[in-house]
């Protein structure tokens, strides 16, 4: 078995960054101009990434599937962006939060990236400001902060509900200025469908313009994917519908290991299924379980009065209310983190308490926030013996101005008014924390091809902590990449341009081609939609929440049957050379339909549960996730060979030279 | 499935070179829990199993902030209903038996790609020609806390900010024209301290792109800010003025 080099610097956890900046290799100004760059995906990695390498003076070339960089799926984030400024003075630093990110990722992230992380977190919100993004304020003109699941500070800045479109227009904005200047040749509306490989090095990508249908040669020094987690093999998950797996797939098939493929994050707040036409799922952030309370009654009856709509939630009495996570966790309450949520209010909906017609819904409650906020602002404005009415009125002003747009997003999908009546929730697929695997430069196992933000694996362990996705995305694209590149590309300061003629580019490209074709001549039955949908159900079923070993041999083998299936039977009109966008959706299914199957193999093997990855066999009398140290202590590191089922394994072991391993408890 | 019956009328148009045409699509078994999307998604899924062409259309997120969704609803940029997108529009705003009218968003300066996607490339072309803060990327940057900003100046900025670039102010315009998109981006950094070094050369820059695309002038209708999924309003447009004015008044 190989081994991976991780390529941690040596050194005490709080110099290492330093350190290892400081003796990497860096390459001089005028041989930058000498130098392309392509990065794919312009969310906030890549636009961070893309931005910032043209503003050093290489050559860029940013890639994006959809109509402009802008619209990159980072922009849907809600909730906020951690980062230690301490600026609440409660108590945060450097280091809690890399301790805060480790344990909430249950002791499967590395150290050393995470700290790095931490470090670079305040230099992220002084780059934003700078850059015109507009954070909260209070009313002193200074930063506003809030409080997110898993952690005991308030380190989470944000933008209202809308912290990702702010954080991404930001980047976005820098984007343009360098294509502006011709430092970046912006492709938007194109799709990478391979990477190519010359001599063991990563030099170029094959695209399809997506309008003209046309395959396109680019070539480079070194290719950054930025191209976001893989939730939509789920089918329904928050992610946008175009996000999908298939350039960190290509490169995974090229020779770049995937690190732990079933650590998928369950959100525990979106709103529910609502019937099988649904498309996706929406997110309700995690901010709102600041000031929501989760419950559901304490007994059965009053459950099913309420499927049966007999009852509301507003007819059940306080001491009737089962605020379950306030009972099983009282340290953290309703902010515990969300793999621990999510399983919380499946276990009760299981148990037959959930609150819709599916059974599959608890209620997130602000009733009691409605009040408490109307009293202090009675209190405020002197208004004395404040009627009901009043509180409610003043205290329903507070709840709208801090999560405003949710409460309408909320009405306009249920078609039901949050501030009067709870709102229903269920967790869904959101995150995935596997990824490609990196090494502490976020290269992956193919020299000059690197992996940053959601796509790679690296520092969030087996569950992210809510507000540090948007974190990562810029600490890998504005303040590690920039860096770490540069080392890689010391050595290309010659090389000259990349032949795009070349047999490696040919070979890509014909096999690209080949499989377009394959499509569009099948002819068969069933849209392509068709066989995401089973393939969603499957692993919903079988490697979601709750895994089990039984489960998880019936998901591989069903899987199989259905990507048979798919190759034969899958219909995509019209032609090649067009705007298709089932074609675009067939290239992307198929490829789910290979990822699923690995992701189900690698929870498979991993014999212990931890975090969002959920072995029944390996549990607690409490129902706590399990986990084992000795044996499981690493990253699962798969190797392409042609079939998921077989591909090899390959382990890196987690080193915890600084956070002592405990069980994870937020009770 | 739900027991609304629809018609649909909605634009086809094979290219950009094609003259394209309204057709007919009788629906039924909508439910009104149903996005206007999902809609369309269960209307293409039976086009495909006939071996016809589907309906382009453009969407991703399908939760109102992307800007990919465009849509020109019964002559509504996003259809019935105040500041949603046409994603986040749900069939209840429909009654069993009507008849729905869908084109894509009509411009000059959008030129259709097929069906009912539109290409705005446009917006990001004036978007790289001033709408940023010359800043490079530093860890060494003042303090994000060292300059405070009024709490109202950043609200106001961020309200600007909320734009998702997704065209509803030129397509619903009698004129074409791009200001709402400018302004909100012109405004929101000349309300903060970051974006008032540049502000005058950014207002100069962004409009010149703006002509140069081919949008028309603004004649103060306020259709746009009606239409606005973000509800964005005309006051930036104001603002936009006022920083354009005193740009060419001290241009040099």
């Amino acid at each position: 078995m190989s081994t991976l080099d991780s390529k941690i610097p040596p050194g005490p956890i709080e110099k290492k960054w330093t350190d290892h900046k400081s003796h990497i290799r860096i390459v001089a100004p005028a041989n930058k101009r000498r130098i392309d760059v392509i990065v794919v995906g312009t969310g906030l990695a890549g636009g961070a990434a893309a931005a910032s390498l043209a503003e050093m003076g290489y050559n860029v070339k940013a890639f994006c599937f959809q109509d402009s960089a802008r619209r990159a799926h980072s922009i849907a984030a809600q909730g906020g962006i951690n980062a230690a400024k301490n600026y609440q003075n409660d108590g945060d630093s450097t280091f809690r939060l890399f301790y805060d990110t480790v344990k909430g990722g249950d002791y499967r992230a590395r150290e050393a990236n995470v700290y790095r992380l931490a470090e670079v977190s305040a230099n992220i919100i002084d780059q934003c400001v700078a850059q015109g993004v507009p954070f909260a304020r209070d009313y002193g003109g200074l930063l506003d902060n809030r409080s997110f699941g898993g952690v005991q500070v308030s380190r989470t800045f944000y933008a209202r509900g809308q912290t990702g479109q702010q954080l991404l227009l930001g980047a976005y904005s820098a984007l343009m200025r360098q294509v502006g200047k011709g430092a970046v040749q912006m492709f938007d509306r194109h799709e990478m469908l391979d990477v190519v490989v010359v001599d063991g090095k990563a030099r170029g990508i094959i695209a399809r313009n997506l309008i003209t249908g046309e395959l396109e040669r680019h070539g480079a020094h070194a290719v950054l994917l930025c191209t976001g987690g893989y939730g939509n093999v789920f089918f329904l998950s928050t992610n946008a519908m175009g996000s999908n797996v298939t350039a960190a797939w290509k490169a995974h098939k090229r020779g770049a290991y995937f690190g732990n493929p079933c650590f998928t994050q369950i959100h525990p707040t979106c709103i529910p299924v609502s019937g099988t036409h649904q498309s996706k799922l929406t997110l309700m952030s995690e901010s709102l379980r600041n000031d929501g309370r989760i419950w559901v009654p304490k007994s059965l009856e009053d459950a099913k009065a309420i499927r049966d709509g007999k009852k509301k939630g507003s007819d059940i009495a306080e001491g009737d209310r089962d605020y379950f996570l306030e009972r099983r966790y009282p340290a953290f309450g309703n902010l515990v983190p969300r793999d621990v949520a999510s399983r919380a209010a499946k276990e009760r909906c299981d148990a037959g308490f959930g609150v819709n017609k599916t059974g599959e819904a608890v209620y997130l409650d602000f009733g009691a926030a409605i009040q408490r906020y109307g009293k202090l602002e009675a209190n405020i404005h002197k208004i004395e013996n404040a009627s009901p009415e009043k509180i409610r009125e003043l205290g329903t002003k507070v709840v709208s101005d801090k999560y405003g747009n949710l409460f309408e997003m909320y009405e306009n999908i249920v078609g039901e008014d949050p501030y009067m009546h709870a709102m229903k929730i269920y967790p869904a697929v959101h995150y995935t924390m596997g990824g490609l695997w990196v090494d502490y430069n976020l290269q992956t196992t193919v020299p000059g091809l690197f992996a940053l933000g959601e796509a790679n694996f690296s520092d969030h362990g087996a569950n992210r902590l809510g507000a540090s996705a948007l974190m990562q995305g810029l600490a890998d694209g504005y303040f590690v990449i920039p860096y770490t590149v540069g080392d890689y590309l010391a050595d290309d300061i010659r090389t000259g341009a990349i032949d795009t003629k070349s047999a490696a580019f040919e070979e890509a490209e014909t096999a690209v081609k080949g499989r377009i074709d394959h499509f569009l001549n099948n002819k068969g039955t069933k849209p392509v939609d068709d066989f995401h949908r089973r393939l969603g159900k499957v692993m919903w079923d079988k490697c979601g929440m709750a895994r089990n070993a039984t489960g998880l041999l019936e998901a591989i083998a069903e899987i199989r049957r259905i990507r048979e299936e798919f190759w034969r039977d899958v219909r995509v009109p019209g032609t090649a050379n067009e705007f298709n966008q089932e074609l675009e959706k067939a290239g992307r299914v198929a490829d789910f339909l290979e990822l699923g199957e690995l992701m189900c193999v690698d929870a498979l093997n991993r014999n212990e549960s931890c975090g969002g990855h959920f072995r029944e066999e390996y549990q607690e009398a409490d129902g706590e996730a399990k986990r084992d140290d000795v044996n499981f202590r690493n990253v699962f590191a798969w190797e392409w060979n042609g079939d998921p089922s077989t591909s090899p394994l390959h382990k890196e072991q987690l080193e915890f030279e600084v956070v002592k391993l405990t069980q994870r408890s937020y009770k | 499935m739900g027991n609304m019956k629809l018609n649909l009328k909605i634009w086809r148009q094979k290219g950009p070179n094609d003259a394209g045409q309204m057709k007919d699509y009788p629906v039924s078994d909508v439910s009104e829990d149903m996005s206007f999307l999902e809609m369309l998604d269960v209307l293409n899924d039976d086009i495909v199993r006939k071996g016809d062409d589907p309906i382009a259309f453009d969407h991703d997120c399908r939760e109102g902030i992307c800007g990919s969704c465009s849509l020109f609803i019964n002559g509504e940029a996003h259809g019935p209903g105040k500041g949603i997108t046409t994603c986040q529009l749900h069939m209840r705003k429909f009654k069993d038996g009507d008849t729905i009218h869908v084109e894509p968003w009509r411009a000059k300066a959008f030129p259709v790609i097929k069906d009912l996607a539109v290409n705005r490339g446009a917006f990001d072309r004036i978007q790289s020609a001033g709408g940023f803060v010359s800043v490079n990327t530093s860890g060494n940057l003042v303090d994000g806390n060292a300059v405070p900003i009024p709490k109202d100046d950043a609200d106001k900025a961020f309200d600007a900010a909320t734009c998702i670039g997704c065209g509803a102010c030129v397509a619903t315009c009698p004129n074409g024209s791009a200001m709402l998109f400018v302004a909100a981006k012109v405004s929101q950094f000349s309300l903060l301290p970051q974006g008032r070094p540049e502000a005058k050369l950014r207002a100069l820059n962004m409009v010149e792109q703006m002509d140069k695309e081919g949008f028309g002038n603004c004649s103060n209708t306020g259709a746009c800010e009606i239409e606005c999924p973000k509800s964005i309003s005309l006051e930036h447009i104001a603002r936009l003025n006022r920083e354009y004015l005193a740009a060419t008044v001290t241009k040099e």
